[in-house]
Parts: structure tokens; sequence; C-alpha cells
């Protein structure tokens, strides 16, 4: 069935058109790519879905319901969780505090229970622990859970947003360049827990460059290009699609 | 309400205006090089003020004014070089505090030098009552030194921006600094030019304005919160806007004292101050998305 | 573990006791009064360091708060409703028969009758918390200048009312505010022979709310907090609300200041119009710079030094130029406070606590 429907989404800064009238949709369970040359309007896209910025028109469905229009708090509660391109820890937290922040949908303690301290807040405060000692657990990274985010290497805090993206139980994850800046045994690594993800039930959106994850585990491919949706098909097509060749490499001919 | 009060508050509301717009171009001239908000630009005037008023007891008015003038603008400068200068990526809010602080330091120099008395200066011309028929008002003639003094330091501003090589780099480090140093233009030097400047005009409008309003060591607070306020409802970085939005907080202030008691006149310019922020930050002339750019 | 977590406030405890014996046994009690004082300033500083430090949010006008409770409470508690209530007001007469007038004699002899000071208490509570929500709401969508800018303003514009209104006794303010029964033998008042009693109350209030904010701190909203102060952005994605978040820290501040304010205000007998100043919010913003903006054991020291050493007079008549150059110094050479020490790791939680 279908989790995400995007509906004709358009998006203009002033008179540049970022996206222009795109439309696709992601069904659950799958792993969906977006590629596209630089500038192609990926990650603007993505901010389009998850509520950081708002559509100049068009509709965004999630599990039937709109959400274009919604504050991205509103989004992440209803099951959406990203990480982002240039990666945003929260500084002066530690790995596991991250990590325990993207637990925040699923526990309730408000003003009044932290304050007081009360038996229920402890009870979820301790559960919201071991899952994200869990998480931890899972990226192979749980010697780090009390280092200050900041001072991680790249990988690291990659893996951190990861999990902290994880921590939230998504229904639908969206990744922005999740191997940018990796090397071959960490691209290698991170198609293999995406691979885990979607066993697990979890569906995937991830925009991305590095053309062997992309080719490897998507389900299928959409390619944008100028704001525009070029192509939408299962990676061999799309690897044989003329379109898609010309738009990387150019008129190769003559 | 006769036509005679009329004027009355109308004149009232333009010198006051032209003073606080004076004070926001000079918080514009800051922001627009350097992204600062001086909270300490307020206390420029008050300097001004005081500095002509201690010299003028052993030099004639014109040499105290003009030499009040050059040493505020050199502790303008002093300040840029001692406390900002050697700062490497300072966040907003570092920034804010440490201008607030000069603000309270300068204030309270002020106070342990000139004590907290009232004072001024002479009337240019005249003395208190002497008074002009104009508009079937009388005003007076301090009024129009006000007005011009102020309407002459626009234009010469203007000027300086669009024709002098120096008012050039200056806007050439406004819009980019980066690539104003790639051009060979010391950006460095620009921002404590743009200190001197700003320093510089607001010593002028606070001797210019002295023997109308006095000068206090507490004055310039309230001036910096009006001067901000001006800046913004122009739209902040905007200094043609800010002529504008000066007259016209003066002239609401002015008309206001008709209809509030005085004693909340000074609520009233706080009180436009927190409607343009909540209801529309870039000002009148500015464009939001303009405003969002400028680094917060 | 529970007694790891709790163990530097029983400390707290301890040396705020000691210290009153010592000036027993040194004959230097007359030192309660200012450290009376200094408690109920520390009350609206640590909430302060909460919204700045934690939230991330800059608050220029704190002041106004603690103005706005310490007012409304004299206000209340002074103002004679005699004359009404002989005229027949009907609603005075249902408050007299709830028993929440207080009957009084003033300094000259006069009988008055005013609203008890637990029903003050309790209104100038919520209209603090009615002005923090109506004010938080349109200014905490601001950021860096027009923040700081609109708080200033604020606070400001609470100075310049209460100076120009008569009720509130415009420059010389309002004064002979009568003591504030709390229980039975316990009276917030500047009576000396309850000063021993006065400063444990307020050493106790002070405790209570550090408490509450620790334990606020190292919860999941205290969490969500300094994700905010992270990254605003960042926050918004995991689920954060975070313009609702930045309300409620910016409102439990206001209260904890003016609860400062009306404690103070009854235990001084009065209060005026500078404690509505904007050097008084300076001060306070200059105080949580030092101790570290996220830090509330800084917070808690630097106000205890700072507002003890500046109410014995020692700074003379420097005392904001004071104030005014520790913001600069601070700001310039030490941005994240000075009491960022490995010290305090020792008593923060670390992961494997429960």
């Amino acid at each position: 069935m279908t989790l995400l429907d995007i509906k004709n989404v358009n998006k203009h800064f002033g008179g540049l058109q970022a996206v222009s009238q795109v439309s696709f949709n992601v069904r659950q369970g799958m792993i969906k790519s977006v590629i596209g040359p630089n500038g192609a309007g990926k990650t603007t896209l993505f901010n389009l879905i998850s509520g950081n910025l708002p559509l100049t028109s068009g509709q965004i469905f999630f599990d039937g319901s709109p959400i274009h229009g919604l504050q991205p708090y509103q989004i992440a509660r209803r099951g959406i969780s990203r990480t982002f391109q240039n990666i945003k820890l929260f500084p002066g937290m530690t790995a596991l505090e991250n990590i325990m922040v993207g637990r925040h949908t699923r526990s309730r303690a408000g003003f009044f229970g932290g304050m007081f301290h009360s038996p229920a807040s402890r009870k979820e405060e301790n559960a919201i622990r071991e899952k994200s000692f869990e998480l931890l657990h899972l990226l192979e990274i749980s010697q780090y859970a009390d280092v200050e985010a900041s001072s991680l290497s790249f990988g690291q805090q990659r893996a951190v947003e990861f999990a902290r993206a994880l921590a939230s139980e998504p229904t639908l994850l969206l990744l922005d360049e999740p191997a940018a800046g990796l090397n071959i045994y960490e691209t290698a690594e991170i198609a293999r827990l995406i691979m885990k993800i979607k066993s697990q039930g979890i569906t995937v959106l991830l925009v991305e460059h590095d053309m062997s994850l992309v080719m490897d585990i998507s389900d299928e491919i959409v390619v944008l290009s100028f704001g525009q949706k070029i192509a939408e098909d299962i990676p061999s097509a799309i690897q044989q699609n003329r379109e898609v060749i010309q738009i990387y490499l150019g008129d190769g001919d003559a | 309400m006769t036509s005679q009060l009329f004027f009355q508050y109308l004149f009232a509301g333009i010198t006051y205006g032209s003073i606080y717009a004076i004070v926001a171009i000079g918080f514009n001239i800051i922001y627009n090089t350097t992204g600062i908000i001086n909270f300490a630009q307020g206390e420029f005037v008050m300097l001004g003020g005081m500095i002509a008023i201690s010299l003028h007891a052993i030099l004639p008015l014109p040499l105290a004014i003009g030499l009040a003038v050059i040493i505020t603008m050199i502790i303008g400068a002093l300040i840029e070089i001692i406390f900002i200068r050697w700062l490497k990526n300072p966040s907003v809010l570092r920034m804010i505090i440490i201008t607030i602080g000069l603000s309270i330091l300068i204030r309270e120099a002020a106070l342990h030098i000139w004590g907290e008395g009232v004072r001024s200066l002479p009337y240019f011309n005249g003395n208190e009552i002497s008074t002009i028929r104009i508009m079937a008002t009388n005003i007076s003639p301090q009024v129009l030194w006000v007005i011009g003094v102020c309407s002459v330091i626009v234009v010469l501003l203007s000027l300086f921006f669009k024709f002098t090589s120096l008012g050039q780099e200056m806007r050439a480090c406004a819009a980019n600094r980066l690539a104003a140093t790639l051009c060979g233009i010391n950006s460095k030097n620009m921002v404590t030019f743009s200190f001197m400047l700003s320093a510089g005009i607001g010593a002028l409008a606070g001797c210019v304005v002295s023997p109308i309003t006095y000068t206090q060591y507490d004055g310039g607070t309230a001036l910096a919160i009006k001067g901000f306020t001006v800046a913004v409802l122009g739209g902040l970085g905007n200094s043609m806007a800010a002529v504008i939005a000066g007259l016209l907080l003066g002239i609401i202030e002015s008309f206001s004292v008709s209809v509030v008691p005085l004693a909340f006149q000074d609520a009233i310019s706080i009180a436009l101050l927190l409607t343009i922020l909540f209801v529309r930050p870039h000002g009148l002339f500015g464009s939001r998305e303009a405003a969002g750019l400028k680094e917060f | 573990m529970k007694a790891r977590r709790y163990f530097p406030i029983f400390i707290l405890l301890l040396v705020l006791a000691g210290v009153q014996q010592l000036t027993q046994m040194t004959g230097t009690a007359y030192y309660l009064t200012q450290m009376t004082m200094t408690a109920y300033y520390c009350l609206l500083i640590i909430g302060l360091c909460l919204v700045m430090g934690y939230a991330g949010q800059i608050s220029l006008g704190h002041a106004g708060f603690f103005a706005i409770g310490g007012y409304t409470s004299a206000v209340l508690t002074t103002y004679d409703l005699g004359p009404l209530h002989a005229k027949g007001s009907g609603f005075i007469n249902f408050l007299s028969t709830c028993g929440l007038l207080v009957s009084r004699e003033n300094l000259y002899g006069e009988t008055l009758l005013s609203v008890n000071p637990w029903l003050a208490c309790v209104v100038a509570i919520v209209l603090t918390v009615v002005i923090a929500f109506l004010i938080g709401i349109p200014v905490l969508k601001l950021k860096g200048h027009y923040l700081a800018m609109a708080t200033l303003g604020f606070g400001i514009i609470i100075f310049r009312v209460v100076l120009a209104t008569e009720i509130f006794g415009e420059a010389d303010g309002i004064s002979d505010v009568p003591g504030f029964r709390l229980l039975p033998g316990v009276i917030v008042s500047g009576d000396f022979s309850n000063r021993v009693q006065n400063y444990y109350i307020a050493c106790i209030l002070l405790v209570i709310g550090f408490l509450l904010l620790q334990n606020l701190i190292d919860s999941r909203v205290g969490r969500a907090l300094r994700a905010i102060h992270g990254s605003e952005e960042a926050a918004n994605a995991m689920g954060v609300d975070t313009a609702r978040y930045k309300l409620y820290t910016f409102v439990l501040s206001a209260v904890l200041a003016s609860i400062a304010g009306i404690f103070l205000t009854h235990y001084n007998g009065g209060i005026g119009p500078s404690e509505a100043g904007i050097m008084k919010s300076v001060r306070y913003v200059a105080i949580v710079a030092i101790g570290g903006m996220a830090n509330l054991w800084g917070a808690l020291v630097m106000a205890a030094v700072l507002n003890f050493l500046s109410l014995r007079g020692m700074f003379g008549s420097y005392d904001d130029a004071v104030f005014g150059a520790i913001l600069i110094i601070i700001m310039l050479f030490a941005p994240h406070g000075l009491l960022r020490l490995q010290v305090w790791h020792f008593f923060k939680k670390s992961s494997t606590d429960i």
C-alpha cells in the first residue's frame, strides 16, 4: 500500500523553481532512492516532506492523511524521521543523550513529571535509556555513549544521527545522503544497515549520490533534474535510461 | 486642537524624530558593515553633548563641538579596537551582551566624571526664550539648527557612500565582506571606520540637541532604544527608511502627549517597538527575504 | 543511586545551616538580612538560567516579572478596601465572609482592610502566568537582537508603568507591606525577632526551587530544551514542539522571578521601581553569564556571591559598573562562564546511573 504520496509538488524561491511538478509515491516496506545531479532539488524535496520548508503548491499524503502545511514536529509525531545532509547532532550533549532525544515522540513525561521526578517519569526514563543503548549497540558505537557528540569522528557522528532517527521507531525514514563522506567499506556497512532496517518493516526514502549504494539496495529510483522528475523505475531500467545517462554524462556523442 | 498647538507638536516631533533618525542611521552603519547591533549607540550621543559642554568652558562653542565630535569618534574607534576587533566569529548573543556591557560602562564612567546633574550647551543663537515665527507658531531657532544639522548629515552621508572611494569600500564590505577583502579592501579598518562614523554623527546630534533636551549621564539608554525602534521600523540596514521612520516616531510620540499622560510617553515608543517586532519585524520598507538572510 | 543524586543538595543545606550557625557564633547575625535577600534573588536567577542556558533564549526584562509579583502583592495587601466595604460592595463582602480579607493597623495607627497575603500571592502568580504567556507567545518567535530588544522593551514598559502610576506609589514605591503568614508561627517579614526564621524560609524556598529545576533539567523535558538550544531545526525534526517548550520554560522562569518578588517584598516590607529597572535585569543576565549559562550550580554560586557582595555595599557607587564590567570581561574571555570546571562533573550523573 502507498505510504507516502507526493502529488504535483512545487517549490520556488523568488525566481528560482527548485522543485517543479514532482509526483511519485513510496509503497510500504520498500527502499526508494532519489538521485540527480547537484542542484536538482533533492534536499529541497526532503525539506518539503519533513515540513522544514513550506510548499508553494501541491500535496503530500502520508498514510492517507495530508501532511503538507504541518510543522516538522507534527510530521515527526506521525512517524516520519529524518537525518540531515550536514549532520545536525546536538552539541553539548553526549551520543547517548542525542539518541534519547530521538525517543521524544515515544515518551510523555512533561514539565510536572520532570520537576517532581514522578515514579511514572522515572520508569519512562529507564525505558528510554534502555532503548537508546539498544540502538547504540545496533550501530556498534556503544563505547561512545558518554562522549560529547561534537568530539566524535565524522563516521561516528553519522552513526549517532542514524540511531537518533531510528529511536522514534518511525514508519518512514528519510535519509539525506547517508553515505556522504564515507569510504567503500563504510558505505557497504550503511547498505547492510539499511537492508536490516527494511527487514524490520521500516520504509526508507533516501537521497544519495553514491551510485553503487543506490543501485545495490533500492527497489525503485526517482531521478530529478533541475527540479523536475525525469524518470522513475527499477534500478536496472534507470541504468539503461537515455535521458538519465544524458543528464549525468552530458551529450556524449560527436 | 488649535493650529498653533498642532504645529508646536509637529515641530517637536520633527526635532526629536531627527535625532532618533540619526541614532538609527548610526545603528545601520555599524549593522551593515558588521551585523552587530551596537547597544552603546545612544551613549555616543550623550558623550558628544557632555564632552562639548566640558570643552565649552575653555573653548568657543564651534571649536568645542568640533573637538567633542572628534574625541567621540576616537572613543568609538577605541571601543572597536579594544573590545571587538579581535573576536573571532562571535555569536549574536555574545555581541549583544558585550555591547550592553559597554553601554553600562560608558554610562557609569559618565556618572563618575560629570555627576548626576543635568547640563546643556548654550543655545546656538539667542537663548531659551528667543523664538522665530513659522507657520503661525513660535519655535526656538535651535529647532531649525537640529533639523538643519541632521539634514546635512543625511545628505553628506549619502554623498559619502555614493561618491567617495572610502564610502564605496564600506558599502562593498557591507554587501560581501569576503569579496571585499579579496578586492584588497581592508575589512578590519572598514569596521573601525564604521564605528567612528556612527560615533561622530551621534556626537554631533547630541551637541545640537543639547540646549533643547539637556544632557544627562543616563540619557543614552532611552535614545538607544528609540533609535533601535526607528531602525527596525524602517527596516534594519536601510538608512533612508530610517529617516522617514524617525520622523514618524517623533511625530507619533509628540502628538501622543495629547491623549496619554506624559509619564507614559516613553512607553509609547516601546509599545511601537514590540508591535513592529511582533507583526512585521522586517520593518515598513524591508523585505521578508532580506530580513531572513541577515545572519541571526 | 538516589543518595548520589541528591547528595549535592544535602551538602548545600548543610552549608546554608552552617553559615547561619557561624554568624550566630561570631556575632555577625546582621549578615542574615542580606543573605536572606540574596537567597530570593538567587531563586530568580536560577530560573533565568533555565531560560538562557538551557532553552537558549535571552531575557533582558526578567526584573519585570519580579516587579509584577512584588508590586501586585504589595498593592493588594496595602490597599485599603475599608471604604468600599463600608459602601456595601457585594464582592468585598463575599471576600470578607470567605476570610480572605485581613484587618490590620498600619504605621499611622489607622485600621485598614486589605487582602490576605495568601490571596495576594496567588493573584500575583496567576497574573504573572497570564502576562508571561501573553508576552512569551509573540516574543519567543523572535531571535537574536530582536528577542533581546523585545524582552528589554517589556522590562522597560513594566518599569515605566510602576513609575508613572499612582497606585504603585510612583517613584516612592509601596511601603508598609505586612508580613506574610505562611503557617501558624511562620511569617515572612522583616521583624528582627524573626530574622533567623526568615533566613531559613528563604533558603528552603531556594533549595526547593533548585531541586525542581535540577530534576527538570535531568528529565525528558530538560533534554528537549538542551536539544532546542543545540539545534532547533533538528529538535523539531525529532518531534519536539519547540515553540511550546520555549514558552513553558519562559513562563516557569517568570513564575520563579515573581515568587522571589512576592516573598522579598513581604520581607523588606515594601518595593520600589528600581526593582523593575533595566540595571537589575542586566545584572541578572550578567550573573547567569558568569555562572556559565547552562550551569545551574554555577548560576547559584555566582548569584549568592555577587548579590551578597552588592547588597553589603562592597561595590559602592560602582555597583552597576561592576556588573557591566563583569559582563564584558566574561563575554570576551570566558563566554562559557567561569565555572565549567571538572569539579562539577563529579556530581553529574554518568550514564550508568538510575
